[in-house]
């Protein structure tokens, strides 16, 4: 097992291709032919290029606070080949990759971000839970999920994920505890990007690794070079056949890079330096999956025509976005129950006398 | 004297206290290096050192419970929580241990403690980001709720807040963080926790709001004055302990109540001053007591907002009505 030859407590990475595409790790380079290997760089290149957009589209003020994605598309792209349909993906908010592969559409990232819930609502990926925003509460719901996945005989894993920051939550040991002691089917994946916001790991724990969490609780734990995509399948795959064998639940680190910022909102030139950032560019995910397919031979592609599709695709899709119906003031009451309580009937009904008032007077 | 705002008002505050009192620590998420994600205390861990002002891993329960510990052992916290919406995970902490201290320990065991947040609504924000809990942390036995309206308060109630020997849970309205300018005294001052402000007389109608909803209802009140309406506004700047003589005394002169906040309307601070203005001047009022706050629902995000908020034209609405009744 590739989880018991990189024991985090001796700070193991596990990596197979380098910064500059080579394998360093062939024996345990995973068997995928040509055309999937493609596959990932496609689906990687396309949650680059939506990403990117996507952040533009804040600037120019189309849409609100928006989390980038950039540098992290490879451990998410990894994660989305291994889950099948019927696996569980619980999101914290920075796992647009792994989203995409579900199913969810740009439309609806794009809904969410220009303040339509409607975005949370995903109409062709099953079992994806909507954005959850409060650090690391998501990952108990996995556990539970995962339980009732056992409970019922049913053949799924959950994906949940959290960010370095959330592992100081008490969410986060409580979820692994009760996952561990319930030995149910829940691939833990932390994101380590190194920052929560302005904070850097460092700060945020005094453990050698995150991965190393996992000891405490009774579950296989992995650091994984989260940059690099084969890695990550394999670390994925592995994961996924155990968890899903009964084993139990399986916590795997992805060391990678936050290469934007937080959010819009937020500056990293206020906590980071530029040198670093350069250093991490050299660990580029997408560069060094691109090299070692270049090194093989295999990618034959014109990448900049490739990404004037992607571009086509997401404005396409971000004008459905635009374009989307105006928001009901129905809308802001019809979810709260299953049945409406008479006295939120009432205050809708109030509000629309209101309404009525504001057009006489105009 | 300076021009600040509400931010610069309360980084101020904290500047003063850290300066003249030792025992002032102050941490959070990101409060540190950055200053917090809305810069409240930019500045002041490169004056004072980490030691003192410094970011905490991240986990709200650790910040308020560890706070806790530092206030039952001569230091005087300052915590941030970075958004009302996440305050929650802090919940625990605050209604099981902040709160109860003194009276548990009989009076041997003070908490000098201030958690501070930022709340409400009104920034285009995703969920958990728009909030107004105040009435969750008012229902508390032994807190106090302070939520100042302008800088000059903010600064004042600040200060009075770290120096209070009992826990106070200050929030900060966010929207109007940036919005309000205004001549703060350099020097430090504190206003009392615990009384409301009148900060227009009138004679027709008490309006009562805090926090950002204090410049809706000013807006509110040009509308009201074409119409020939005279209203009282109060500013109640603390939600708890609650001041009910400044209501209570304008009601008997207004004879009508209207409140204004952005809270859902069940349960809130608002169903307190309607209790209040009932129990103390029932016999003067000859309007039914009204309401303008937010639905009973999770505040929508950017594109259903505008349902959501309170805004001048619906305050003025509610007065004229009630002023009709």
């Amino acid at each position: 097992m590739i989880f018991n030859d990189f024991n985090p407590l001796e700070d193991k990475t596990f990596r197979i291709i380098d910064n500059d595409g080579k394998v360093i790790n062939n024996e345990l380079l995973p068997v995928l032919d040509d055309e999937t290997v493609i596959k990932a760089y496609k689906a990687m290149l396309f949650a680059r290029t939506a990403d990117e957009m996507a952040i533009s589209f804040q600037r120019q003020g189309r849409m609100y606070t928006y989390p980038p994605n950039n540098g992290q598309e490879a451990l998410q792209i990894a994660a989305g080949m291994i889950m099948r349909e019927n696996d569980w993906l619980v999101p914290a908010f920075r796992e647009l990759g792994a989203m995409l592969a579900k199913g969810v559409s740009m439309k609806e990232i794009f809904l969410y971000y220009m303040g339509y819930e409607e975005g949370s609502n995903f109409k062709n990926a099953n079992h994806v839970l909507p954005i959850c925003v409060p650090i690391g509460s998501q990952l108990l719901h996995a556990t539970g999920i995962a339980y009732s996945v056992k409970l019922q005989k049913k053949d799924e894993v959950v994906f949940p994920f959290i960010g370095d920051g959330g592992t100081s939550e008490g969410d986060f040991s409580e979820a692994l505890n009760f996952a561990s002691v319930w030995k149910v089917p829940v691939i833990f994946t932390i994101q380590n990007n190194q920052y929560a916001i302005s904070v850097p790991v460092r700060s945020q724990t005094k453990s050698v690794n995150l991965a190393v969490k996992s000891v405490a609780f009774g579950l296989p734990g992995i650091k994984v070079d989260g940059n690099d995509f084969f890695a990550m399948y394999a670390a994925y795959k592995e994961a996924f056949e155990y968890s899903k064998a009964g084993n139990g639940p399986v916590l795997i680190e992805a060391y990678t890079y936050r290469k934007g910022a937080h959010t819009t909102s937020d500056d990293p030139t206020k906590y980071r330096a530029k040198e670093e950032e350069l250093e991490w560019e050299k660990a580029d995910p997408l560069k060094r999956l691109k090299k070692y397919m270049e090194g093989k031979g295999i990618w034959k592609e014109n990448e900049e025509k490739l990404i004037e599709e992607y571009k086509l695709e997401v404005e396409k899709q971000f004008t459905e976005a635009e374009n989307f119906r105006p928001y009901p003031l129905e809308d802001v009451f019809r979810y709260m129950y299953t049945d409406m309580p008479d006295d939120l009937k009432r205050q809708k009904a109030d509000y629309e006398q209101f309404l009525k008032w504001k057009e006489i007077r105009k | 004297m300076s021009v600040m705002t509400i931010v610069q008002a309360i980084n101020n505050a904290l500047d003063i206290k850290l300066a003249e009192d030792k025992s002032v620590v102050v941490y959070g998420e990101d409060a540190g290096i950055e200053g917090g994600v809305f810069r409240v205390t930019e500045g002041l861990q490169k004056k004072y050192g980490v030691e003192r002002v410094f970011d905490s891993p991240l986990a709200e329960s650790a910040i308020v419970g560890a706070g806790l510990g530092m206030a039952l052992s001569g230091l005087r916290p300052v915590v941030e929580l970075q958004f009302d919406g996440f305050t929650y995970p802090a919940f625990n902490q605050i209604i099981s241990n902040v709160s109860r201290m003194n009276n548990r320990s009989r009076g041997r065991y003070k908490v000098p403690m201030v958690i501070r947040f930022p709340y409400g609504g009104g920034i285009n924000a995703l969920e958990h980001h728009s909030e107004s809990p105040e009435a969750l942390y008012a229902h508390i036995p032994g807190l106090k709720v302070v939520i100042p309206s302008t800088p000059y308060d903010a600064k004042g109630l600040m200060i009075a807040a770290i120096e209070s020997d009992d826990p106070v849970i200050f929030m900060e309205p966010k929207r109007i963080y940036r919005a309000i300018k205004q001549e703060v005294n350099d020097e430090k001052y504190s206003i009392p926790i615990g009384k409301a402000k009148v900060i227009h007389e009138g004679t027709d109608v008490t309006v009562v709001a805090f926090g950002a909803m204090i410049r809706e209802c000013q807006k509110a009140l040009v509308m009201a004055k074409e119409a020939g309406i005279s209203v009282e506004l109060i500013d109640l700047r603390t939600i708890y302990p609650i001041d009910k003589e400044t209501i209570a005394a304008s009601v008997k002169k207004t004879g009508r109540i209207v409140i204004v906040a952005e809270a859902p309307t069940s349960f809130s601070v608002g169903a307190e001053l309607m209790a209040i203005a009932n129990e103390e001047a029932f016999l003067y009022l000859e309007a039914p007591p009204k309401r303008v706050m937010g639905f009973d629902t999770i505040v929508p995000l950017a594109k259903g907002e505008p349902f959501y908020m309170i805004t001048p034209d619906r305050i003025f609405y509610e007065i004229e009505r009630t002023v009709k009744f």
